[in-house]
């Protein structure tokens, strides 16, 4: 059974996004890496860059496929996890951990249309 | 497409909490404990997979040389019963129907080991060119169920584990042994690029022997996702990939196998004429510079310009690299040509290389080729 994190927000997609303030920090979740298998690769955006509700901003890659990251909020990139470069495998580890990037919130009311934990805990079982 | 088939080895697979997939027209074990542990097991210790999906097709009759030539790329009439040869089936345009490992018995008696994706279509397409050879096409396929042993402890394992003493047999071998009462067919084989072994056998001997070899703990059930990193990274081609009914086998670069010498065969003209022409494209190694994984049916690019199409490719388990086979125009096939791989939208730089990734390890002549 996949760990899913209370006082979170989360897409249909699997990705999850925690608000602190102004930054919505963006991941996978331990039900997306459990199906992918052994991570052995992140693609990520630059810092600065901007990512789109709704659109791809990036991948995860196990041995056998690449998975595109879909952006659960829009925003700026302002940090992404270098660690998980050279570590991907973390992503296996601790997924809720393993955040992806940080990005500077565009529209706050977008978190509205994203699920609670209880809500994704029925579709992720 | 027909009802979906279970190998007999299915229930232990569900047993080991295996990662199952329909793969063609069986549920086949993709992974176990993971494909990078399954993958390091076969090129340092052993592993075992299941193959009784691959199929087996005899060809008997007094004309059974003469048709198996005629049928197949490679040359047999020279070699000794209890030798296996690879080849390739072609259609009349030097494009492949299947690739194949035959098995010799001897000059009346040969097995055709084909890809499970391509039973039916190949033993149709041999049964319509039986037409004035006396010989006898028969499909038992559903008859065997099929282990691979793989990996440089193979032998020795299946000496302690099987009380088989397969010591004197080389690569591309094979002997008729028993285990247990039960008639088993052993080549030296495989399709990892290690040495190893193939056993042949019904239902029941298999599943008794991939016990024996599970029970041990010594020997690694491996996923086809292992099989095909595996091969991948040994240049081992898999159909509808490197090879296809696209492709001539020297455009796949393996001309070696194709004996132009012997007579006749379905697709020399073609061949010989492609030959005479020259290639217009070709299967090349690539290996990116930049760090990303090339995969299955990105496009290729040189000087801006589409050159061709990744075949399969990997971030290489074994070599910590990203490494493609793909398959491109031959006017950039010299190795080093740079080139680059789209990637999600952007471009990779790499350049062209020898498709051998990692060096085979079999046994030949006594000793291990390295």
């Amino acid at each position: 059974m996949s760990k899913v994190m209370d006082g979170i927000f989360y897409a249909e997609s699997h990705e999850w996004v925690k608000r602190e303030g102004q930054i919505g920090i963006i991941g996978i979740t331990d039900f997306a890496q459990s199906q992918l298998g052994s991570v052995v690769f992140v693609d990520l955006p630059e810092v600065g860059s901007k990512v789109v509700k709704g659109k791809e901003f990036g991948a995860v890659e196990s041995v056998k496929a690449a998975s595109d990251l879909i952006s659960p909020i829009s925003g700026k990139v302002v940090a992404i996890n270098d660690e998980l470069i050279g570590e991907p495998e973390n992503i296996n580890k601790d997924a809720f951990d393993s955040w992806l990037i940080k990005v500077e919130i565009t529209d706050a009311n977008e978190f509205s249309s994203l699920l609670d934990a209880t809500a994704y805990r029925k579709i992720s079982q | 497409m027909d009802i979906i088939q279970k190998t007999s080895l299915y229930e232990k697979h569900l047993a080991l909490n295996a990662k199952i997939e329909p793969f063609s027209g069986y549920l086949m074990p993709i992974e176990y404990s993971g494909i990078i542990q399954e993958h390091n097991a076969v090129r340092t210790k052993c592993g075992m997979f299941d193959v009784s999906h691959m199929g087996e097709i005899y060809v008997k009759g007094t004309d059974a040389l003469k048709f198996v030539e005629y049928v197949t790329t490679n040359e047999l009439r020279s070699k000794p019963s209890g030798k296996v040869v690879y080849g390739l089936m072609l259609y009349e345009n030097g494009t492949v129907v299947d690739d194949l490992l035959t098995y010799k018995f001897n000059n009346e008696t040969f097995l055709l080991v084909v890809n499970a994706s391509n039973v039916s279509k190949d033993y149709t397409w041999l049964v319509d060119q039986t037409e004035g050879f006396e010989v006898l096409v028969s499909n038992h396929s559903e008859d065997y169920s099929e282990v691979a042993i793989q990996g440089p402890d193979s032998e020795r394992l299946v000496k302690e584990l099987l009380n088989i003493d397969l010591s004197d047999l080389d690569a591309f071998e094979f002997v008729c042994a028993t285990y247990q009462d039960h008639d088993v067919l052993i080549s030296r084989t495989g399709y990892t690029g290690e040495d190893g072994f193939e056993i042949y056998g019904d239902h029941l001997a298999i599943n008794m022997i991939w016990d024996a070899l599970y029970d041990s703990g010594q020997v690694l059930p491996c996923g086809l996702g292992a099989r095909d990193t595996l091969r991948f990274e040994a240049a081992l081609p898999l159909y509808g990939h490197e090879i296809s009914d696209k492709i001539t086998p020297l455009e796949a670069g393996f001309g070696m196998f194709v004996k132009f010498d012997k007579g006749d065969f379905i697709g020399r003209n073609a061949l010989l004429k492609q030959k005479a022409d020259g290639l217009t494209q070709k299967v090349v190694g690539i290996e990116l510079t930049d760090r990303a994984i090339p995969r299955q049916g990105y496009l290729v690019y040189a000087n801006d310009q589409q050159i061709g199409t990744i075949t399969t490719g990997y971030l290489s388990i074994s070599t910590g690299k990203p490494l493609a086979l793909a398959l491109i125009d031959a006017k950039y096939s010299i190795i080093d040509t740079a080139i680059s791989v789209q990637i999600r939208n952007k471009f990779y730089a790499g350049f062209v290389r020898n498709k051998q990734f990692v060096k085979k390890n079999y046994k030949i002549k006594g000793d291990m080729k390295k």
